[in-house]
């Protein structure tokens, strides 16, 4: 089902995954870690379209990239200072945790490459899934959308909340 | 794309696997549409910008290269490629060198979802709109990159600034545009130009009395979005040097204002495709010439839609020479106070009249269409009572 | 040929990854990215299992689910983050331990 232009391209996009996620991970500069999640988000995003799941890639590069990670660059350039560009991103206990983390991976590979997956069938082609998708999220699964609105409103409530303290605090200083 | 890989393998190259024509194909049509249309568009583009501007402050503007200067884009290029790399000493290297290939980047695959004609798109995408919204993300990662790379406050401060402004201004323009996506019930592009017909009264435009309203935010919040004037707050010359691209010169600078111009088009035929009927002609038109398939009523349908965005490129670039620059705490105001809740007005309206009027109410569409022929021609009016009272010729060559 | 092995072990490269990251940074935002490395190997993982098994919507509708919790997860954290380097003036997980008797 998979075509060779879908194999080049899976491989194309493992190799943009793995090298932002070993920025992330390895980095000792935090601005090159925020902005290699840039990488991976658009490799999964790639991963979901290879997967038929064109409107949550889509979605993925809106909320991820538009939303998530500019705000992630805001907070690490806000929180350095802006005279200070040598960020250190400092490791701890790494001398214990990459053993178990290099562990736990093949405990995970032995996992996915010896269980029988349940497959059905084949894999059919991929059909634009968006108007399923809406339909689905204001029948069936009504109730968890509203609840992730309420969710949202929440959390839009709280930032704002924790965020104007700060203000204060550095007026009166 | 397919078929027309399908078409070449078949026929021509039938030795080598299909993938890889499709893959060739592919590559092919994005440097076609990059060096034959983009690339002329923004060149264009940056010498008919200095030239009105030139004539907005009673100067002359670039006239010595080629006739009337037109080539000036091209003596700029040049010499923005014979430039020295410069790099400063304080830059984030990998950043600065990487910056404007993202801004460039996020702008240029725009160009795949968004259509010439009914046949001329490289791909149709089921989400084309998200698409587009989604890579125009990707820019502002780019400017914060730049804004961050050049080691300089000017642009970091800039960066910040385009990072702020983007991601707020991305909520209205999304609103906006849910207006058309409910009528048309469909996030492709092409669809969205199939629901509406080549005559104003048949645009979504005066579909109903919101939309109007849903334009104008939808024009405002991207022309913000492409840091234009009035909204150019993160390279604001006077206060910010030139913002996020201070440290910038030669090709890199070139990338990065490469894709400011080529994003005014973008802008025009996003504006095209929602609210004003896109590529449409009149059906009688099409089906005098051979049917909707053959070559000329294509070409009348791209001469259609690059004329109307054409409207909107020009627009936009008076705007810049027009209105004063706005605050950095007005410009938020404006968007979180204004705009959007007036976009989220607009669409409990548009979704309300939907189910009012399932069939839609012709008299408000030609009630409508009648207002904004009126509008126009006051404008026109307007124009020549100006003229004829500071006793101006209307000089209709601009390059005079 | 690509099956569904090579999704899956993809996704478990970048969850591990995730799980390095937020257990060896100190920085708080260090660790915030490793959380969404984590967040997005679950969506991609559900995702995977939607294409290969059934077919149906649900496993894009479950990940679209992920990625609004992950927005959230993202702007209340950054909120503490910036709360708590205001008050600090470090946001290292080493520093900020007054509650540590």
């Amino acid at each position: 089902m998979m075509t060779p232009m879908q194999d080049l391209a899976f491989a194309a996009l493992s190799g943009i995954v793995i090298a932002a996620g070993c920025l992330i991970a390895f980095s000792r500069n935090l601005v090159y870690s925020a902005f290699a999640l840039l990488g991976a988000f658009v490799g999964v995003a790639g991963y979901f379209v290879l997967l038929g799941a064109d409107f949550v890639a889509v979605i993925q590069l809106l909320v991820y990239i538009g939303g998530i990670m500019v705000l992630y660059l805001f907070a690490v350039l806000m929180t350095s200072g802006i005279g200070d560009v040598t960020l250190t991103n400092r490791s701890i206990a790494t001398k214990a945790s990459a053993p178990l983390c290099i562990v736990l991976i093949i405990l995970l590979g032995k996992l996915i490459y010896t269980t029988e997956w349940y497959v059905a069938a084949e894999p059919t082609e991929i059909a634009p899934t968006t108007a399923a998708i809406g339909n689905a999220l204001l029948t069936e699964y009504l109730l968890p959308f509203e609840l992730a609105s309420v969710l949202l409103l929440g959390t839009l409530v709280g930032t704002v909340a924790l965020a104007r303290r700060g203000v204060k605090v550095i007026k009166k200083s | 794309m397919e078929q027309l890989a399908i078409t070449i393998h078949e026929n021509y190259l039938w030795g080598a696997p299909l993938w890889a024509v499709n893959l060739i194909v592919m590559f092919g049509a994005s440097a076609v549409v990059l060096m034959l249309f983009v690339a002329p568009f923004a060149g264009i583009t940056s010498f008919v910008e200095r030239r009105i501007a030139a004539r907005i402050q009673d100067r002359i503007g670039p006239n010595r290269v080629g006739p009337q200067g037109i080539l000036q884009f091209l003596a700029d290029g040049i010499k923005s490629l014979m430039k020295e790399d410069l790099i400063p000493t304080d830059a984030d290297k990998p950043l600065f060198i990487l910056a404007p290939y993202l801004v460039f980047l996020g702008m240029f695959t725009t160009f795949v979802a968004i259509p010439f004609s009914s046949k001329l798109i490289v791909s149709d995408l089921n989400v084309g709109l998200l698409f587009i919204f989604a890579t125009s993300a990707i820019t502002a990662v780019g400017l914060v990159m730049a804004g961050w790379g050049s080691g300089s406050k000017w642009s970091m401060l800039g960066g910040m600034r385009a990072a702020a402004q983007i991601i707020s201004y991305e909520i209205p323009t999304g609103l906006a545009a849910l207006c058309v996506i409910l009528l048309a019930g469909s996030l492709s592009l092409q669809t969205i130009i199939a629901g509406q017909g080549a005559y104003p009264w048949q645009w979504y435009l005066f579909n109903n009395p919101f939309n109007p309203l849903a334009f104008f935010i939808l024009l405002a919040s991207l022309v913000a979005e492409g840091n234009r004037a009035p909204f150019d707050l993160p390279e604001a010359e006077s206060e910010l040097v030139s913002g996020y691209n201070t440290e910038y010169s030669g090709m890199r600078f070139l990338f990065i204002f490469f894709a400011e111009w080529a994003n005014l088009y973008i802008i025009g035929a996003l504006v095209t495709v929602l609210f004003l009927g896109g590529w449409q002609i009149p059906v009688g038109v099409s089906e005098w010439a051979g049917g909707v398939a053959s070559w000329f009523p294509q070409v009348l349908q791209f001469l259609t839609f690059f004329l109307k965005v054409l409207v909107f490129v020009f627009l936009i670039i008076q705007l810049r020479w027009t209105l004063p620059r706005v605050r950095m705490d007005q410009l938020m105001e404006i968007c979180w106070k204004y705009l959007v809740p007036v976009a989220f007005v607009c669409v409990m309206g548009v979704a309300l009249w939907m189910i009012i009027w399932p069939e839609g109410l012709p008299w408000m569409t030609y009630l409508l269409t009648a207002v904004a022929g009126l509008i126009v021609a006051y404008y026109c009016y307007r124009v020549i009572w100006q003229l004829r009272n500071t006793k101006a010729t209307l000089e209709f060559n601009p390059f005079v | 040929m690509i099956q569904m092995q090579h999704f899956l072990m993809m996704s478990a490269v970048i969850f591990v990854l995730g799980i390095y990251t937020v257990v060896t940074r100190k920085n708080v935002l260090g660790i915030l990215l490793g959380t969404e490395l984590v967040l997005n190997a679950a969506a991609l993982n559900i995702v995977i299992f939607g294409f290969y098994g059934n077919q149906t919507i649900e496993s894009s509708i479950y990940a679209l689910f992920v990625i609004v919790l992950a927005a959230a997860e993202a702007a209340v954290a950054l909120a503490v983050g910036l709360t708590l380097y205001q008050n600090f003036k470090t946001i290292d997980t080493t520093e900020t331990r007054e509650l540590k008797g």
